[in-house]
């Protein structure tokens, strides 16, 4: 659901207007909505979620009206339309990675970081979800986290707890 | 030893930057195509090849082709699917890591062969690392020449682009993928008219699997009747199996396709057998939306003989004793394994994945889900099984897209061959809770019943 937590007014830096630049560049004159998804990112990465006052400065940068957004941010997975803490830690929760442990590993990080799916630790480092197919069943259980969406395979609870706690110290 | 076409030089280090990829022959097909062929004869290797899509569908990507309008003066696009989001399917991710060269070297002569002077490469959002890698991959080739503007002096114009995805399974349905690379929720669009026609911005385009693309490579390099060569009567080349589940060795192989399925599974040169000394229950042949089959099926026909991967052995039997290819995702279950419990998950999944615009689809996946929960956690009925039946038959044939069979068939391939363990759970709600159903008589011989079978068919 689209929750509009925050009315901030953001500002977007000129490095980050370049880069929306650098993107709608691919696409053929007048078909610049297609930088929609990577423009999202973009502010996520930078903002660490897309609050409704970024997604309507993306709108006006597009030239699209700011529905047009809202409506792709809400339908995509990736985008938080909540504030979530500094690393979300999202794990497989799909099939081939059960068969190989992956609800235990959700169990785990639940313990570690104390908080329910979906919640922000109180110091505002971590959250956790499950989410669906990684496309890496192979070397599951699996987590990532964004913005770089760095992988972590073959999860045991061990490794989750060392990756937790080299996070923490960064 | 089978043939590697695609992962030859996997291990060969370097091999993911262009230098070391051109030592190994990369490029050659480039060469050979803008410098020696038309784009209507690189068009005829390809269906000389016998080359079927991977991304699912098994569709004739030469004839694909062929269907792509070419109206004067309007644009064409070709379109690579990179979104792999299939339960079980991780070979797209791992051609791109390891060997990326070979999807741009592919999409290069691909671009060449449909008259596409913009191409696109749409990967999941997920795959920011691959993404980067792809950069930095289209960087290299465009320093050395192999695109842009007048590529080797041939005259052909191309410029390729990596866009990134948001989150979505149903942005791998091709149409979906176009309404995402448009800046726009991911609801497949009601064909006809199909993207060969009216795709990308309402142009001609053709949509295609990383590996179905960069499967080009070999067959101009090497040329269509070679490659038709490898493989097994229609199911020609080679095939990228992405193996997972209670499997000694999961990963990525390349296989021949022909290879017995028993070989795949068991043999040191693919997944070295079931895991931690188990025995195999039941298998996922091709992606979490083909139909699931108990172990002795897997392996042999219901007459007994022994199951290929190949596109034809693996629906052999239809859908009363097989399975499908699929996009390749091989997903093993051992004994310790609940059908009933995967089947939930799967449903969960395709709940979470529909994008709501048909209601048989939209409510019927919800359906699936909450009846198969109530099963698993304990509080099944007798009647839920054939009313999960009932459900998945209602939701088949009657959606936009594809991605309603995709949830139904596994339901109503769980139930019909494991509805004794669908059962034990209503018969035994808190047993089914601490312990699992176990092998049953799912790695039995086959007894030959055929007529039996064949009446299973309606
Ligand atoms: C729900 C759904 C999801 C799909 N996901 C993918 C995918 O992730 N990758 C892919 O290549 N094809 C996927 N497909 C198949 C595509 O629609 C299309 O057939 C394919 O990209 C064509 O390429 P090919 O002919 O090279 O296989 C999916 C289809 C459906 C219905
Ligand atoms: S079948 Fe499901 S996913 Fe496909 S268009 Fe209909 S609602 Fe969307």
């Amino acid at each position: 659901m689209l929750k509009v937590e925050e009315t901030q007014p953001v500002e977007f830096s000129s490095a980050l207007i370049a880069s929306f630049d650098e993107i709608v560049k691919r696409y053929p004159a007048g078909k610049q909505k297609s930088a929609l998804l990577p423009i999202l990112h973009l502010v996520q990465a930078e903002f660490g979620w897309t609050s409704a006052p970024a997604m309507d400065k993306v709108a006006a940068y597009l030239n699209i009206e700011p529905i047009e957004v809202y409506e792709v941010a809400s339908f995509y997975t990736m985008y938080f339309l909540q504030p979530k803490g500094k690393y979300v830690l999202e794990v497989c929760r799909t099939g081939p990675c059960c068969l190989v442990g992956a609800e235990k590993i959700m169990d785990h990080i639940e313990q570690n970081l104390g908080v329910k799916e979906g919640e922000v630790t109180a110091d505002g480092l971590f959250s956790w979800r499950g989410v669906e197919c990684l496309a890496a069943c192979g070397f599951g259980p699996v987590l990532q986290i964004g913005p770089e969406y760095t992988f972590y395979e073959n999860l045991t609870p061990q490794s989750v707890d060392t990756l937790i706690d080299d996070l923490r110290k960064k | 030893m089978g043939r590697k076409l695609l992962l030859e030089h996997i291990n060969v280090p370097g091999i993911n930057t262009l230098e070391v990829y051109r030592q190994k022959g990369g490029y050659r097909a480039v060469e050979k195509a803008l410098k020696t062929l038309t784009p209507d004869e690189v068009v005829e290797e390809v269906k000389k090849s016998g080359l079927r899509g991977r991304g699912g569908a098994g569709f004739p990507t030469g004839m694909k082709w062929s269907f792509l309008a070419k109206p004067e003066g309007v644009a064409r696009y070709l379109v690579c699917n990179a979104d792999e989001s299939e339960p079980g399917t991780f070979k797209d991710r791992y051609l791109m890591t390891y060997i990326p060269h070979a999807l741009i070297e592919g999409m290069i002569v691909s671009s060449f062969a449909l008259g596409a002077n913009t191409s696109y490469i749409y990967v999941r959002g997920e795959m920011m690392p691959q993404i980067r890698i792809l950069e930095k991959a289209i960087a290299e080739a465009k320093a050395a020449g192999f695109l842009g503007k007048n590529i080797l002096g041939s005259g052909y114009d191309l410029e390729l682009y990596v866009q990134s995805g948001g989150g979505a399974y149903i942005c791998g349905e091709e149409t979906a993928l176009l309404e995402s690379l448009e800046g726009k929720r991911g609801n497949p669009r009601i064909k006809p008219p199909f993207p060969a026609i009216a795709g990308l911005y309402g142009c001609p385009t053709v949509v295609n699997n990383v590996e179905s693309i960069a499967a080009v490579v070999p067959i101009i390099n090497d040329g269509g009747d070679e490659y038709a060569k490898v493989g097994i009567g229609r199911s020609t080349g080679t095939k990228l199996i992405s193996a997972s589940g209670n499997l000694v060795k999961p990963g990525v192989y390349e296989i021949e396709l022909g290879l017995p399925v028993e070989e795949f599974i068991y043999s040191d040169e693919y997944c070295g057998g079931i895991a931690n000394g188990k025995r195999l229950k039941a298998t996922v042949a091709g992606g979490s939306s083909v139909p699931i089959l108990p172990a002795n099926l897997t392996l042999k026909y219901a007459n007994g003989e022994p199951r290929l991967m190949s596109y034809e052995s693996l629906a052999e039997g239809g859908f009363a004793t097989g399975t499908m290819m699929g996009s390749g995702g091989f997903i093993a279950f051992d004994e310790d394994q609940c059908i009933v419990r995967n089947t939930w998950n799967f449903s969960r999944f395709y709940h979470h994945e529909s994008c709501g615009q048909c209601s048989p689809c939209r409510e019927g996946t919800g359906w699936l889900e909450k009846v198969l929960h109530r099963l698993e956690f304990g509080h099944g009925k007798m009647s839920d099984i054939d009313l999960l039946v009932d459900v998945s038959k209602k939701i088949e044939g009657n959606t936009i897209c594809p991605l309603g069979d995709a949830a139904a068939w596994p339901v109503a391939s769980a139930i019909r061959h494991f509805r004794d363990e669908f059962e034990w759970h209503v018969k035994e709600p808190s047993k089914s809770q601490t312990s699992n159903y176990g092998l049953a008589n799912y790695a039995n011989p086959i007894e030959k019943k055929e007529e039996e079978v064949k009446q299973d068919n309606s």
